[in-house]
């Protein structure tokens, strides 16, 4: 029946999303979910091109619940908004669905580009002797430090240990293998290493509506140390990033970010679990290095009104 | 119309604004021919009594003031200046030679650079807001009035009496100039101060045929404070509008979508001198005014008519009722249980949401911040106690005092400026300051049509000054500033609107979603693009 096999297809677009990330760890996660996506859309059948859009939002909102992050959420969004972003007055429902398959391809292959772009743009804001601060494991971070490297560019880099999961010690060696000098502190010397670094770059899960970002617990802290030392605070996103929220402060933002998906699932009392991530204010980020540009954090807000509205 | 050479040239030097040499005697009777074509094409369109009056005028000022002559040469349609200014001088002409005249000509030039470096900002601003190509157009009838008015400069006071004359159909005195009262603080002299104890109306002579009864109601409501608060004040103008059309028929040989445009002009003009117009009234007026212009000329009146009375109806409900609505599903999001809220005054908007908030079960509590000498937050008070909602009533001095129990603060706004700054009651500004310091999260909620083109960054520039006797009180029987004019040192002043930088407010909900403070000019570009 309908019921079933949409049950069927969607328990399908789960493993292949977690077999896309299991090949490939290097993919950003809102980039194999819109693979995906893409893959859910050539498979389903539905009848009428409404049936079709709410197919979709449940097989986005199934794959928020195996990866919570806020990245799967806005890139999911944004697919969504690309593929019907156009006539869509085909009699024919195949003919529309082969628009929009066509659309969905178009959109993947530009974001997957977009990792190179902000690399390119951002490589030159780091200076020969540079000391760079940075936060967890990122993985446009790494290849902004990558091509920053390949320019044979001199620089040093700290990076913070990021518990609970010691995502630091990871980034600290990958960028070993790139023969980069580097440096793992507690996320506590935050403060004592501030004086020492020139700049500080992280990367992002988010972009929200005011020019913040939520990235991993931690950046917070760092950021508000940054203004206080008078060091520029970068950020580096891809556009899919950017999502439809306002967090007024750190309460505002989400539970269903706030922790993963499984803990999500299985404890009841959220006030015992520990935040996985946090909101930086904008009056806090310098500049934010994206796809569509070097931005100032006000910026961000036009552009998102162009993406959707 | 023997004039010399001399007057002729003049005249055109001081129209054009031009400081020119001499010129040639062919170039300058050339200028003449051309100036005497415009002028009779001019005068074939206005009646002649209504020349012989401003020729009237114009030449008992002409040998008065040189100085404050050029300044209104410059802004009215020139040929009727010039004309007027032709018939005194006319006399004396061949009693003055050639090198006189030229010297005299020099003379005056001189003053007139003195007098326009002079009032840079004032006169010309008021000249400015009119475009230049009036004497080319066919002569409007009617003008609107420029909104920055400039009231310590008696040269544009008069040309701003002399502009209300030229409204006239038939020579009554219909938008009458309203006096100032009371002495104003220096600051702000550069404002209207009128007193609500003398209304626009005792001027004005019926044959109410001339303005229309009902936004002479509608006047008077605003001038006596009736109506007051912005949205309460576009609905009123609107429906009063309705009421004209309704009223409205076509005078024979006229266009409706071109007579009526004009006919609203003097209600415009009227309204205005007895309340300043708000931004969202502006964005109204323009509005109707667009959709006036856009009737097919082979409509009927009837159709034409429904047509707009419709097109009114949809705006308020668009504009003011629907995007309350979609305002209020927004900003009910940010209010999660729990919270106290802090208001201010009577937003018509924040009291929607939060009624909004309180039926779908949201559990919070609301802070009432007042402030004298209107003291809107009892109506506000008033209506969300009757809801039910637990409120706490507080004036401003004890701002710093309860702002620690907040955790978020509702701002209604009058109009969002082009830089982001957002102009509300006086007052606004400061809450929004301390809640900055504080830490406390400031909400502006405010529908699009709001939203307006101009750019300020003080309160100072273009505010309105209300009745000063209203800060006058009785406690325990004494009324210490009954006499306060009679006290040179001492004047009062009665704000009524303050704005507040982007920096102090973190996040504006608007129908179309939530917006930072710096978006605002991204929708206003939007909303062109759209129209």
């Amino acid at each position: 029946s309908d019921e079933e096999t949409l049950i069927y297809i969607l328990d399908e677009l789960v493993e292949y999303f977690r077999a896309q990330i299991r090949e490939d760890p290097d993919v950003a996660s809102a980039v194999a979910a819109i693979r995906s996506l893409l893959e859910f859309l050539k498979r389903e059948q539905s009848e009428t091109i409404l049936g079709l859009r709410e197919n979709m939002t449940k097989a986005i909102h199934r794959l928020e619940e195996t990866d919570s992050s806020v990245a799967v959420s806005s890139g999911g969004e944004l697919f969504l908004r690309f593929i019907s972003l156009t006539s869509l007055e085909h009699p024919d429902l195949s003919q529309c669905k082969n628009v929009m398959i066509e659309r969905g391809e178009l959109f993947l292959k530009k974001i997957s580009l977009s990792r190179g772009k902000v690399g390119k743009l951002c490589h030159t804001f780091i200076k020969d002797g540079a000391k760079i601060l940075t936060h967890s494991s990122s993985r446009v971070v790494l290849k902004v430090l990558e091509n920053a490297a390949a320019d044979n560019k001199r620089f040093t880099v700290y990076v913070t240990e990021s518990q609970p999961d010691s995502a630091g010690k990871l980034m600290a060696q990958k960028l070993c293998n790139l023969n980069i000098p580097v440096t793992v502190v507690l996320d506590a010397a935050v403060g004592y290493i501030m004086e020492k670094v020139d700049l500080v770059i992280v990367g992002a899960e988010g972009v929200v509506e005011s020019g913040g970002v939520i990235n991993k617990i931690g950046t917070y802290q760092m950021a508000v140390c940054s203004k206080a030392h008078n060091k520029p605070f970068y950020v580096v996103a891809e556009s899919f990033k950017f999502v439809r929220l306002y967090p007024l402060n750190q309460q505002d933002v989400p539970d269903r970010f706030k922790y993963k998906a499984d803990i999500l699932k299985t404890v009841k009392d959220l006030n015992q679990e520990h935040p996985m991530i946090d909101y930086t204010p904008p009056s806090l980020i310098t500049l934010l290095f994206t796809d569509l540009g070097v931005l100032t954090p006000s910026a961000v807000s036009d552009e998102l009104i162009k993406l959707y509205l | 119309m023997a004039d010399s050479d001399g007057r002729q040239v003049d005249s055109i030097n001081h129209s054009t604004g031009k400081i020119c040499k001499e010129l040639t005697k062919e170039e300058k009777q050339r200028l003449r021919k051309e100036k005497k074509q415009h002028k009779k094409n001019k005068k074939d369109d206005r009646g002649p009594p209504e020349k012989e009056k401003e020729k009237e005028k114009a030449s008992v000022l002409a040998p008065s003031k040189p100085a404050t002559q050029s300044p209104a040469h410059k802004a009215a349609p020139v040929p009727v200046n010039a004309s007027a200014s032709e018939s005194p001088v006319a006399a004396e002409k061949p009693a003055k030679s050639k090198a006189e005249q030229r010297a005299e000509r020099r003379a005056r030039q001189d003053t007139e650079r003195a007098s326009k470096q002079g009032k840079k900002e004032g006169g010309q601003q008021s000249a400015s807001s009119k475009p230049k190509a009036t004497p080319n157009e066919l002569q409007p009838v009617v003008k609107r009035l420029p909104e920055h008015i400039q009231v310590d400069d008696p040269a544009a006071l008069k040309k701003l009496a002399k502009k209300l004359e030229r409204q006239q159909v038939r020579q009554i005195n219909i938008v009458p100039l309203r006096s100032d009262y009371g002495y104003k603080v220096s600051l702000f002299s550069h404002l209207h101060q009128y007193s609500r104890k003398n209304p626009p109306t005792q001027q004005i002579s019926i044959p109410a045929t001339v303005i229309h009864p009902s936004i002479v109601r509608l006047g008077l409501q605003y001038s006596q404070g009736i109506i007051a608060g912005s949205n309460a004040r576009s609905v009123a103008l609107l429906h009063a509008f309705k009421q004209v059309i309704q009223d409205y028929s076509t005078p024979p040989n006229e266009e409706l979508s071109r007579d009526l445009v004009n006919k609203l002009s003097p209600y415009i003009s009227f309204l205005s001198q007895c309340r300043p117009l708000s931004a969202s009234m502006g964005n109204a007026i323009k509005h109707i005014k667009k959709e006036i212009s856009n009737i097919p000329s082979q409509c009927k009146e009837e159709e034409a008519k429904r047509r707009l009375q419709e097109c009114i109806d949809s705006y308020i409900n668009e504009k003011i009722i629907l995007a309350s609505e979609a305002i209020s599903k927004y900003a009910i999001e940010k209010i999660s249980d729990g919270d106290v809220i802090l208001v201010y005054g009577c937003s018509s908007l924040v009291n929607h949401i939060l009624c909004e908030a309180f039926e779908k079960q949201r559990k919070f509590r609301v802070i009432v911040v007042d402030s004298r000498p209107r003291l809107e937050g009892r109506e506000a008070l008033r209506r969300l106690v009757k809801k039910g909602i637990r409120c706490t009533y507080v004036l401003i001095s004890a701002l710093s005092y309860i702002l620690p129990e907040v955790s978020k603060v509702f701002l209604g706004a009058h109009a969002l400026l082009a830089n982001g700054y957002v102009m509300s009651r006086v007052g606004t500004s400061q809450i929004a300051l301390v809640a900055k310091a504080y830490n406390v999260p400031v909400l502006v909620c405010c529908e699009t049509y709001k939203f307006c083109e101009r750019v300020q960054t003080d309160s100072f520039v273009s505010n309105e000054l209300d009745d000063p006797d209203d800060l006058i009180v009785t406690r325990n029987g004494k009324t210490h500033l009954e006499n306060w004019q009679t006290v040179k040192s001492l004047g009062l002043l009665n704000l009524v609107y303050d704005v507040t930088p982007p920096d102090f407010v973190d996040l504006v909900i608007t129908d179309l979603g939530m917006i930072p403070c710096t978006s605002v000019p991204v929708v206003l570009r939007v909303k062109n693009v759209d129209q």
